[in-house]
């Protein structure tokens, strides 16, 4: 650590939680930049929409390319919030107090955005409703629907409560604050006013969430993966699939909020609170929950590997050493065993390496989504035969990647908008932690 | 002045007195009329009303404005479904007591690709749609190669209904599985589900789109074909309600196809129109199913490829997407 703990005051504390939240150039230049990307996004949506789903690359064979890709990765990224608040905060782990509004905003942006994902996906968008109307509970996409309904309202409550005892402070204590914002954190406040019962319900809520959110979390990326393990197909038809996503989410999500600490601390000098010991330590558990990964991929590969059944034999032969080979391999070494050697190593865990590092596991991530949707589609059990050849391969456009990158702008909007206005590190848990309990409120 | 209410004065001619009686008998005359008239109205008020007594179970009903008649359960008539509402009913219901099944003979099949032109012509499909398509098969580096018919199986266990979520893909008592493309969403899970790639999607606008909007949607036929839907092999389902063999079924010039009835345990050759015992015909010839392993339990039959009546011949490939 950077400064002493004893340094800390309450009015130094909240001073450097919400400095940042003012509306400056850079602000207004980054979000005028995502919004016009979004816009020309939408526009190559706009296209979709009016002439199908043909503008995209896929067709009969290979059905489900990017959009659905995209729409796993987007949902294993949300899992985070999961392991880090529920899991690594309930058995206790204290250094995580700054990190968990990260991980919550992160969880909040990418699950509120794969329900959007999914629908760029759909040919008849239009009739979203009838899985409402005319839902069966038997198909999987139900359950998908349901528990990713559930997760997003248990993180957007997790996001929120801990938020309350902030708004509180910050519209009694900072007065520097544009004059149309005040009002609103009055009412996000709730008439928070620091008093024991008030801490008390809070925390018993908190507390709640974060062990409703363990299944809730384990639901939304095991059944994710049964929309695949569901089905008879070579690469798809897997006992493990519900473990193996739910672990490569778990790599995803760490990465991201590695990637996230970084910047936020850079952009929001806030190198007192985030600082190389949380490196280190979300460090250790990317590289944990690598390890878990690579063992999953193992029992993935190895065992079918072993037998050799003619479908899985063609399949694992397109992904070892035929077409897919240079993007599997990159990815399985590239973004997961050197990763996990480079952070054995103490010095791979400081700020900017690991950072790095996250940018590689991160990408890895989304293209290894790419290699589990779309080789499988590829040799269906019955010969592909007498039809074009943009049916027997897959080759994703123009228009389709603009959609695939649409959902990242809104994620990316979403996280700035909750980063710039609220406190990126809790404010409240903060002071109480650095030992400032009960600050006065008139 | 001759009306017969005048009263009458003493002075008055024979005639006027014979016009009196002619009067009364003509009054008498048309009450006699009358009474009968009455009489037969009465007597066909009273049928009429005995007819409706025979029931006195009334039943509550709900009217379309939502005020609550009641109503005798013998006046209840139920509305007679028109259009295209007949036909989404009609679709889902399928035929009764039937059991749809498909044999087919690769020993006579010579890909002359006859039942693909007929199918596409009937379900407004482009070249490179296939509700059938014959495949070249060759099993082993040792076995020799065949050609291979390949529809819908209409599984018994399909997985495709039971990963669609909105209902639009089902399966009908007489075993036929269909879509019912007013309700697909399009997500094309279906598809991914499907082993034996049976499914096609609408990725642009349908071959002649323009020429069938408007027409009623029959749901066995999948016609008109929609924009961001699914479709794939009905087994002819509207052919089926006429009587008639399917498209492909009677398009065959080689004698490939059997179809029929699995409860009448008869197939009827399409090309020949002999009708054969579907269990002898199996038996006899081996018939085996598409992957059986997979549970999915085809209503589709192969005869194997053995002594076959035509030499291989690699078939021309790719058909270009037209936009």
């Amino acid at each position: 650590m950077t400064m002493d703990d004893n340094q800390f005051t309450f009015d130094k504390i909240t001073s450097d939680l919400t400095h940042h939240i003012r509306i400056n150039k850079g602000f207004l230049i980054w979000m005028g930049f995502l919004t016009v990307s979004l816009m020309v996004c939408l526009y190559a949506y706009s296209i979709q929409l009016r002439t199908g789903l043909g503008v995209a690359g896929i067709r009969d064979y290979v059905t489900w390319g990017m959009y659905l890709a995209n729409f796993v990765f987007f949902v294993a990224a949300s899992l985070i919030g999961m392991l880090i608040s529920a899991v690594l905060g309930l058995i206790g782990m204290k250094w995580l107090t700054p990190i968990t509004r990260i991980a919550e905003t992160i969880a909040v942006a990418f699950a509120a955005v794969a329900g959007l994902v999914i629908v760029s996906d759909m040919g008849r968008p239009e009739r979203l409703v009838y899985v409402f109307l005319y839902g069966r509970p038997q198909s999987p996409i139900l359950w998908d629907v349901t528990v990713i309904t559930t997760y997003l309202v248990l993180s957007l409550l997790l996001l929120f409560l801990p938020l309350i005892a902030d708004m509180a402070i910050i519209h009694r204590k900072v007065d520097r604050l544009p004059s149309w914002l005040k009002p609103i954190y009055k009412v996000l406040s709730l008439n928070f006013t620091d008093n024991p019962q008030q801490n008390k319900i809070i925390n018993r809520a908190i507390r709640t969430l974060l062990i409703l959110l363990i299944p809730a979390a384990l639901s939304i990326h095991t059944v994710t993966s049964w929309l695949f393990a569901v089905t008879s197909r070579a690469g798809w038809d897997s006992t493990v699939f519900g473990p193996y996503f739910v672990s490569g989410a778990f790599v995803a999500g760490s990465a991201a909020v590695i990637i996230a600490m970084f910047f936020f601390r850079k952009n929001y000098k806030l190198q007192n609170y985030l600082t190389d010991l949380h490196f280190n330590n979300m460090g250790k558990v990317l590289a944990t929950v690598s390890l878990v990964y690579l063992y999953f991929n193992i029992n993935e590969f190895l065992v079918p590997g072993y037998k050799l059944k003619r479908a899985d034999a063609v399949h694992l032969h397109e992904l070892f050493a035929g077409k897919d080979t240079l993007l599997f391999w990159v990815v399985q070494i590239g973004g997961l065993i050197l990763p996990i050697l480079f952070m054995l190593f103490h010095r791979f865990r400081k700020p900017l390496p690991i950072m790095l590092i996250s940018v590689a596991v991160l990408i890895a991530a989304w293209f290894k989504r790419y290699i589990i949707v779309i080789p499988t589609q590829e040799h269906p059990f019955l010969p592909i035969q007498h039809v074009p050849q943009n049916f027997v391969h897959y080759s994703p456009t123009l228009i389709e990647t603009m959609i695939t990158i649409a959902p990242f702008i809104l994620v990316l909007i979403i996280i700035t908008l909750i980063s710039k206005f609220f406190p990126v590190i809790p404010l409240h848990e903060t002071a109480r932690e650095k030992g400032i309990e009960h600050f006065k409120f008139d | 002045m001759d009306d017969n209410n005048t009263p009458h004065s003493p002075d008055e001619s024979e005639d006027q007195k014979n016009s009196t009686r002619r009067n009364f008998l003509k009054n008498l005359g048309l009450a006699g009329v009358g009474v009968a008239t009455g009489a037969a109205a009465l007597y066909s008020g009273h049928i009429f009303e005995a007819k409706k007594e025979v029931s006195g179970d009334q039943k509550v009903l709900l009217t379309q404005d939502g005020k609550l008649v009641q109503v005798d359960s013998l006046e209840i008539k139920a509305l007679e479904k028109t259009g295209e509402e007949l036909l989404i009913s009609q679709g889902r219901e399928g035929i009764p007591g039937r059991r749809w099944v498909l044999v087919i003979d690769l020993s006579k099949c010579r890909n002359a690709r006859k039942c693909i032109s007929a199918c596409q012509d009937a379900h407004q499909l482009r070249p490179e749609q296939y509700h059938v398509n014959v495949l070249q098969m060759k099993d082993a580096p040792g076995t020799a190669p065949y050609n291979m018919p390949k529809h819908c199986q209409h599984c018994d266990n399909p997985p495709c209904v039971s990963v669609c979520p909105v209902d639009a893909t089902y399966k009908r008592p007489d075993g036929i599985v269909l879509i019912d493309n007013d309700r697909c969403i399009g997500c094309r899970f279906c598809m991914a589900a499907c082993p034996y790639s049976a499914r096609i999607f609408n990725w642009i606008e349908p071959k002649d789109a323009a020429s069938h909007q408007g027409k009623d949607y029959n749901v066995e036929l999948n016609v008109p074909q929609k924009l961001g839907t699914i479709s794939k092999c009905l087994f002819s389902a509207d052919r089926l309600r006429e009587g008639k063999l399917p498209y492909c079924v009677e398009a065959c010039p080689n004698g490939v196809y059997y179809f029929g009835d699995e409860n009448e345990d008869a197939v009827t050759n399409g090309t020949t129109k002999e009708t054969v015992r579907l269990s002898k015909l199996l038996r006899d010839n081996g018939g085996y199913q598409l992957m059986p392993e997979l549970g999915t339990k085809p209503r589709v039959y192969y005869l194997p490829p053995k002594n076959r009546l035509f030499p291989f011949e690699e078939a021309g490939d790719a058909t270009p997407e037209k936009a």
